[in-house]
């Protein structure tokens, strides 16, 4: 018998005994379904996370610390030694002590092999924004880091490399601060009020050029975002009147390198930074928990969809096998005429795999289908403000590969009950009642 | 006398069963010529329908051996059985065997579509089988919306499409009342005469025995008369 002529008698014989097949499909259909829309869910928040790391910062950009003694202690054994020059990070997170570096500190990290710029992170301390005489409203501000993007509704990022002070508003302020919309607030001036290091009130002037969206790896509090000259502005004024010894402190530095470098490249990178006393972490380094954690939620819920898929395969079996006892006459006939026990068995397999390719495809569709209204619902009300979140979203290679792996759980269940069909005898198939 | 296409040398079967062995044939001996009407007669149990299964080579002797064209049977792949019945044989049987849910086409393609082939070439030698039995008319109707002689007849189709050289009948009207299995008869010995298609009837009925060339009787898993009839 041609493979095509298998395959039509298969799905004819599939479709002959309709109700039969309907259950059966509908058991897989289940599996499919579920398994569909947890890899979705999967999918679609690895997805927004790493969509995220690039309006965290590029990946050739580690944020790096100097490693206190209390580190070090940890490492070994017994309480941390004090440490007067430690400070407290203001990373989100847990507080975690660093030691403040100094320009001296940023020399080293320069210097480090493989290493092609390092920078201090400077830490903007912004009281409040105003527009005009309007009300002050309190805010934080913050530079881009290189590579780093962010999501706007109007107008454009604040231009890194001219003397113009620009800087951007988050959607929120935009009202309150008093401008009727969006694009009404582009090319206003507003005023950003600080403290200087000698407790005086300062001021200074930038002009608004983007608003921006909150993202979920966004600041905390919803901050404005300056340009080089504003933050050199800023940071000048908060510099006066500061102690000597707290001028130029930074917590935190970033390093750039080799945007094509290797993962083992890096690690080593990493040890280089250790030895000289720092510590660096890349974006991939702070996501990584992230998608590991939603990596093992999703493998827990395929255990579940396994387990109904499992039933499903017990479904075949019962079918199949109810299916050959009834048409033992017919397969006793059809060996008569001719066709090979291989055949027999590849006729039942097909069965089999027919019911898993229809019950796969059934389940993925719907599970697309659902899947995609429930995010639309989501996103417009319960993750309404994480723009560009879609809860579940469906890749290609995973929705094939779930379907593929139901019908190879389909064939293997379609295994004995074809091999029941292909070792049938004959003689007593044909006097069977 | 013509060709043998079919010998049974000495063979013996024996079911197995609980109480021991049960031997349905005790060293049987005879041929199958090209274009002869055999019929196999006996009462149940006397091993008539085990010599017929083992001459359609469903089955394998526990002794003895089937020469298929003078070849030992014993020596051929079972992928070489297959296609010799597929080939060779027509098979016949007292329930018809006919698919219910599918066309009468479609049954009568059947071993075609086993011999792989070609979609075309099979419509049109089974309408041409179904026109020669006068069946054409019923050719996309449901083989369960069938008379009983005219599931016979349709069966009987089944059974000669592949132009086969011999045609296995099991009680072939032993379904049907006399008038209908009157012209299945007369449809099988027409041919039988007109194509030269070899019958091995397997029946109880003496009158359908009559009508054959050659009558072989068992008794107890031996044959006890081989009589040529009288033409």
């Amino acid at each position: 018998m041609r493979t095509r002529d298998l395959v039509r008698t298969a799905a004819g014989s599939l479709f002959r005994a309709r109700a039969r097949t309907l259950l059966t499909v509908l058991a897989i259909f289940v599996g499919a379904f579920t398994l569909t829309l947890t890899n979705g869910a999967g999918t679609g928040i690895n997805r927004f996370i790493d969509s995220t790391v690039s309006s965290l910062g590029s990946s050739e950009v580690m944020t790096v610390v100097k490693r206190s003694d209390a580190d070090v202690a940890i490492e070994t054994d017994g309480p941390p030694v004090y440490d007067p020059d430690a400070v407290t990070s203001d990373q989100p997170g847990p507080p975690t002590t660093t030691t403040v570096m100094t320009q001296a500190d940023i020399d080293t990290l320069a210097g480090i092999d493989g290493v092609e710029e390092a920078a201090p992170i400077r830490s903007l301390a912004v009281d409040f924004v105003q527009y005009g005489s309007g009300t002050r409203y309190a805010t934080t501000a913050s530079t881009l880091l290189p590579g780093q993007t962010q999501e706007r509704t109007e107008g454009t990022a604040p231009d890194g490399t001219g003397d113009a002070r620009q800087l951007t508003i988050p959607l929120s302020y935009v009202d309150p601060l008093g401008f009727t919309d969006a694009a009404d607030a582009i090319d206003k001036s507003v005023t950003l009020g600080l403290t200087d290091g000698a407790g005086a009130d300062q001021t200074v002037q930038g002009t608004i050029v983007g608003v921006t969206e909150d993202t979920l790896a966004g600041p905390a509090a919803p901050g404005v975002t300056v340009n080089d000259a504003l933050s050199d502005a800023v940071y000048d004024l908060q510099q006066v009147g500061l102690p000597a010894d707290q001028v130029d402190r930074w917590s935190q530095a970033t390093v750039q390198y080799a945007a094509d470098i290797t993962p083992e490249e890096l690690t080593a990178l990493k040890d280089r930074l250790v030895d000289a006393g720092f510590e660096g972490r890349t974006i991939a380094d702070q996501i990584g928990a992230f998608t590991s954690v939603i990596d093992t939620i999703v493998l827990v819920l395929n255990a579940f969809a396994g387990i109904a898929l499992v039933a499903a395969g017990l479904g075949i079996v019962n079918t199949l096998l109810m299916s050959v006892q009834e048409r033992t006459r017919e397969i006793g006939l059809m060996q008569a005429m001719g066709m090979g026990r291989a055949r027999v068995f590849a006729l039942f397999s097909l069965e089999a795999g027919f019911l898993g390719l229809l019950g796969s495809i059934l389940g993925a569709v719907i599970a697309i289908v659902a899947g995609t209204a429930i995010s639309a619902a989501l996103a417009g009300s319960l993750f309404a403000d994480l723009p560009g979140f879609t809860l579940i979203a469906f890749a290609p290679g995973t929705v094939f590969a779930v379907i593929a792996v139901i019908v190879a759980v389909a064939f293997l269940a379609g295994t004995l009950p074809a091999l029941r069909a292909a070792r049938k005898d004959p003689v007593e198939a044909l006097r069977h009642e | 006398m013509n060709e043998a296409i079919l010998s049974a040398r000495n063979v013996r079967k024996t079911y197995r069963s609980a109480v021991g062995g049960s031997e349905a044939l005790r060293g049987v001996s005879m041929d199958v010529y090209e274009g002869e009407s055999l019929a196999v007669v006996g009462r149940s149990g006397s091993g008539k329908s085990t010599l017929m299964h083992l001459l359609a080579l469903l089955d394998e002797p526990t002794d003895g051996t089937i020469l298929l064209d003078h070849r030992d049977t014993w020596e051929l792949r079972r992928s070489r059985l297959n296609r010799a019945r597929n080939k060779t044989f027509g098979f016949v049987f007292q329930q018809f065997l006919l698919s219910p849910d599918r066309t009468v086409l479609e049954n009568v393609m059947l071993p075609l579509t086993i011999a792989g082939l070609a979609p075309r070439v099979r419509r049109e030698r089974a309408m041409a089988t179904l026109e020669q039995l006068e069946l054409a008319d019923k050719a996309s109707n449901r083989a369960t919306d069938l008379s009983g002689g005219q599931k016979q007849r349709v069966a009987i189709a089944r059974a000669i499409v592949g132009n086969p050289r011999i045609v296995f009948a099991d009680e072939p009207t032993g379904n049907l009342d006399g008038v209908t299995g009157g012209i299945v008869e007369d449809l099988l010995f027409t041919l039988n005469r007109e194509q030269g298609i070899a019958l091995v009837i397997v029946t109880h009925d003496d009158k359908l025995a009559a009508r054959c060339d050659r009558t072989l009787r068992l008794r107890e898993g031996r044959i006890v008369t081989d009589e040529v009839a009288a033409a």
